[in-house]
């Protein structure tokens, strides 16, 4: 990989500020990093302006309605033994994609490490997470269309503004999970039949890991902002 | 007490595989770290579940709220993600541009309080 020599052959040894400095000037590459890595790092910048508007606009409709807004605590309870439990089917999601998030992190390292088999089994065990961390969210979507009757134009609890944004912040939500599945399925396949070996870099990993660990960092402003806020 | 015990018997591993092959390719740290730190994420989800769980209100509610959600977020970030062994460049190229989204939210929030007052002037009154 020629690419992968002109970085390793850069020198960096400019820390802090004058690292900054160093690294823009002058006619070199500004990113040590392998371009993956960094037009990663790029588009998933571009995804933060993209959840965080849509964040934005749900702060926007709920502080503007006048209308109650449904208590989060009450819409998602889950009815268990005659007990309803507020948020647990929630609790259970976030949990369920942190540990995804681990699981990644780790695959990410024995990637480097050139074990193959603990890579692959670690990227399906998130893979696996995430496709159940799907399928808690259509439980919850058919919960909440179903028997809760709520639709993106209103809902029996309270500003219909509710249904909008819950569908489009969960449903973005959702597809990015969705698709990251797939795209850790292609990039376990590729591991296990020996496609990094033969590329002589295990960096495809690492940069798979920054897609799936970027959709745990938006849950984690989705369960502040939309279920406990 | 189940994260001590694998996370060495995954140390160990750790320490066989260097031995064998020494590889000092990209990101390498031990992997204990991700353990550590998806325990604390457990933790602090926890927290701010338990938040929720006793009701509390007010200030309170939303400091906790936002203090363990930046407090997770930065874990994720910081060692997940590898921000904290990355270039101050590439540090400065993905973390200042949010920032900008600040005055998003300020501006929105202004005006989400300003439509609210003409609704409830124009409806409630």
């Amino acid at each position: 990989m020629a690419q992968d020599a002109s970085i390793a052959g850069q020198p960096t040894a400019a820390e802090g500020l004058d690292g900054v400095v160093a690294d823009w000037s002058g006619d070199k590459q500004a990113f040590p990093v392998p371009w993956g890595k960094a037009m990663m790092w790029i588009f998933l910048l571009s995804d933060t302006f993209i959840f965080t508007c849509f964040l934005t606009s749900y702060m926007n409709v709920r502080i503007s309605t006048t209308a109650t807004w449904p208590d989060p605590s009450k819409v998602f309870a889950l009815d268990i033994a005659g007990h309803d439990i507020p948020l647990l089917l929630i609790a259970i999601m976030t949990m369920v994609l942190i540990t995804s998030s681990g699981t990644m992190a780790m695959a990410v390292n024995y990637g480097y490490r050139r074990d193959r088999a603990k890579t692959t089994a670690l990227m399906l065990a998130t893979a696996a997470l995430g496709a159940s961390f799907v399928s808690m969210q259509a439980f919850e979507w058919h919960k909440l269309i179903v028997h809760e009757g709520v639709r993106p134009w209103g809902n029996p609890m309270g500003a219909p503004q509710f249904g909008s944004a819950f569908f489009m912040i969960t449903g973005f939500h959702g597809l990015h999970v969705s698709a990251g599945v797939v795209y850790l399925s292609v990039v376990a396949r590729r591991v296990w039949t020996g496609f990094y070996d033969r590329k002589g870099t295990y960096e495809t990993v690492e940069v798979t890991g920054l897609y799936w660990h970027f959709v745990d960092l938006v849950w984690v402003f989705i369960f502040a902002f939309f279920y406990l806020w | 007490m189940n994260d001590v015990t694998a996370s060495e018997t995954v140390h160990e591993q750790k320490a066989h595989g260097s031995a064998d092959q020494g590889h000092t390719e990209g990101q390498q740290h031990p992997i204990s770290i991700y353990l550590w730190i998806w325990a604390l994420l457990f933790v602090f989800s926890t927290f701010s579940y338990l938040v929720d769980y006793f009701q509390l209100h007010g200030m309170l509610r939303w400091s906790l709220i936002i203090l363990f959600m930046l407090v997770k977020a930065g874990f994720i970030v910081a060692i997940f993600m590898h921000m904290r062994w990355e270039r101050l460049a590439l540090k400065f190229a993905i973390l200042i541009p949010p920032l900008a989204l600040l005055i998003l939210i300020g501006l929105m929030a202004i005006e989400g309080e300003h439509t609210f007052i003409t609704r409830w002037a124009a409806f409630v009154r």
